[in-house]
């Protein structure tokens, strides 16, 4: 059974905001994660806030400039099979699509996606861990098999959404909205690195939600995929995933974007790759010489060192599918 | 479910093993009920922010008026309150996919949806897919593919297998697979379920039942 709360459903997003800006209030989108949480006693809420009344964070539209505008709400397997999404931006397709299962698709919300909690099992378990106010990160020096290898200092969490990448190699932006208004953050200011506050995955203030997600209109050529290296083939969190987009102008690259999931707290970009591709064809030698450098700089723990090799690799499927 | 029961004047007057387990699942819901209208205590009182709301459930074409907590999840009163006891709890924390439902016609966890979520909305429980006695197509296709052994993730599988073919109706070996990857089975029937979806898949496309 879970923990009492009391639950409101507002049909406006101003009832919405107003009710959320009550101490102890959480938002309840999806509710895959919220649930999930509550049940476990990852936190508590006195109070549930349903934007499952508010259509108008729902649905994919095109914006004026031929970007995209994606509605917190939409689902994952919305997102996955929307026709748009899949012809331009395959890679965030590819993502919505490895994400969970197919039942945790259909509930589950971008913007919940992108707002998850970590999935660390010292923060889902029974541990006063750094992140939950106690003093250690327990994954430094005890099972960190599917911990960070790069940028953990404090607390080696990985982000878990599969979609935070390919925002992020898509250069998107996050619009949020709140009691002191409306404001839009790109996305690679939206998470928080441990090193910043390792109290907090993201820049939601409370009371704010996520209300839409823009993508901008796909460059001149570009292409892109999502590399999603699991345990088994469905139904599970990244080991490590590469969410790329290249654009070419003539023979050679223009623009070049390769963001990891699995490997840290935030999603993670190797700009010493990309540049490694900008200016050359996209050919074997290209992409070997980028795939050398997509895991430099990686600073693995005592147990997973494997994903090292497994950056590489999923670097190197991602960008052999559009070479 | 017979035919009486559906049309809503269901006396189970000792005929169907279904009936028999609906009349002492009814039993124990009267017993909680019981013990529920005591008195509350000071810490019952303290909690009342989070007091039951009176909503209408659609489950299986049938209207439920009835009072749930926030908490309570639809798993629970699909089995607890309202005697639906095909849908299982499994591991109740969305990994399992024994508690699988529909919802407008789409497969989710019942584990993770809260009751007050799915007003509104279409329920459809394993119970929804038989006509009385008879046996819907998926689940004559888990009976003719041997598509079990214990049993008790049955239930998910098949409302899986509805919610994936009512989305793709010709689904590949891939797709199934892929489709039926949110259910998980400890027996390991894995080849014969997939056997069975693209049995029902095949018969559909064929102009067969349904």
């Amino acid at each position: 059974m879970l923990p009492t709360f009391s639950y409101v459903r507002p049909t406006s997003l101003a009832q919405a905001i107003r009710e959320l800006s009550s101490p102890g209030a959480r938002a309840h989108a999806g509710g895959t994660d919220v649930v999930g949480c509550l049940r476990d006693g990852v936190y508590s809420a006195d109070k549930l806030v349903s934007l499952s009344g508010l259509a108008e964070l729902r649905g994919v539209s095109r914006t004026a400039s031929g970007g995209l505008r994606i509605g917190a709400l939409t689902t994952l397997a919305e997102l996955a099979a929307n026709p748009l999404v899949r012809e331009k931006y395959r890679v965030l397709a590819d993502a919505a699509a490895a994400a969970a299962s197919p039942q945790l698709r259909n509930q589950g919300t971008l913007g919940g996606n992108l707002c998850q909690r970590p999935r660390c099992w010292y923060f889902r378990g029974d541990f006063e861990c750094l992140r939950k106010g106690g003093g250690t990160c327990f994954a430094a020096e005890g099972e960190n098999q599917l911990h960070a290898i790069f940028g953990g200092e404090s607390c080696f969490m990985v982000h878990p959404s599969d979609t935070a990448p390919a925002l992020t190699a898509l250069d998107a932006a996050v619009s949020l909205v709140g009691p002191g208004g409306a404001r839009s953050v790109p996305i690679d200011a939206f998470f928080v690195p441990p090193e910043r506050d390792f109290m907090r995955e993201t820049v939601v203030e409370p009371g704010e939600i996520v209300s839409e997600i823009v993508v901008p209109p796909p460059l001149q050529g570009a292409r892109g995929c999502y590399s999603k290296l699991r345990a088994r083939g469905a139904w599970d969190f990244a080991l490590v995933g590469a969410a790329v987009v290249v654009a070419t102008r003539g023979a050679s690259v223009s623009h070049a974007r390769i963001v990891l999931s699995g490997v840290a707290a935030i999603p993670w970009r190797v700009a010493k790759a990309e540049e490694l591709l900008v200016g050359h064809a996209l050919d074997d030698a290209t992409i070997e010489r980028a795939v050398a450098k997509a895991a430099e700089g990686a600073t693995p723990m005592s147990g997973n060192e494997y994903k090292v090799a497994l950056v590489r690799g999923a670097v190197a499927e991602a960008l052999g599918a559009l070479g | 479910m017979s035919d009486q029961c559906k049309k809503g004047g269901c006396d189970h007057s000792g005929v169907s093993r279904r009936g028999f387990l609906t009349t002492m699942g009814v039993g124990a819901v009267a017993a909680a009920a019981a013990g529920s209208a005591l008195p509350a205590t000071a810490e019952q009182q303290k909690a009342s922010a989070a007091e039951p709301m009176t909503i209408g459930l659609s489950v299986n074409g049938r209207k439920h008026r009835l009072a749930v907590e926030p908490r309570e999840t639809l798993l629970a009163v699909l089995r607890e309150r309202l005697g639906f006891v095909g849908t299982k709890p499994g591991c109740e924390r969305g990994e399992c996919g024994a508690c699988t439902v529909l919802v407008d016609g789409v497969t989710r966890y019942a584990c993770l949806t809260l009751a007050l979520e799915a007003e509104g909305h279409e329920i459809t429980t394993i119970e929804g897919l038989a006509r009385g006695e008879e046996l819907g197509d998926v689940q004559k296709a888990f009976v003719e593919e041997d598509a079990l052994q214990c049993g008790y993730c049955t239930p998910g599988q098949i409302m899986a297998a509805e919610g994936l073919l009512r989305a793709n109706p010709s689904p590949t070996l891939d797709d199934v697979r892929l489709g039926m990857s949110g259910n998980l089975c400890r027996c390991g029937a894995y080849g014969h379920i997939f056997k069975a979806v693209e049995r029902v898949a095949r018969a559909r496309r064929e102009g067969g039942a349904k």
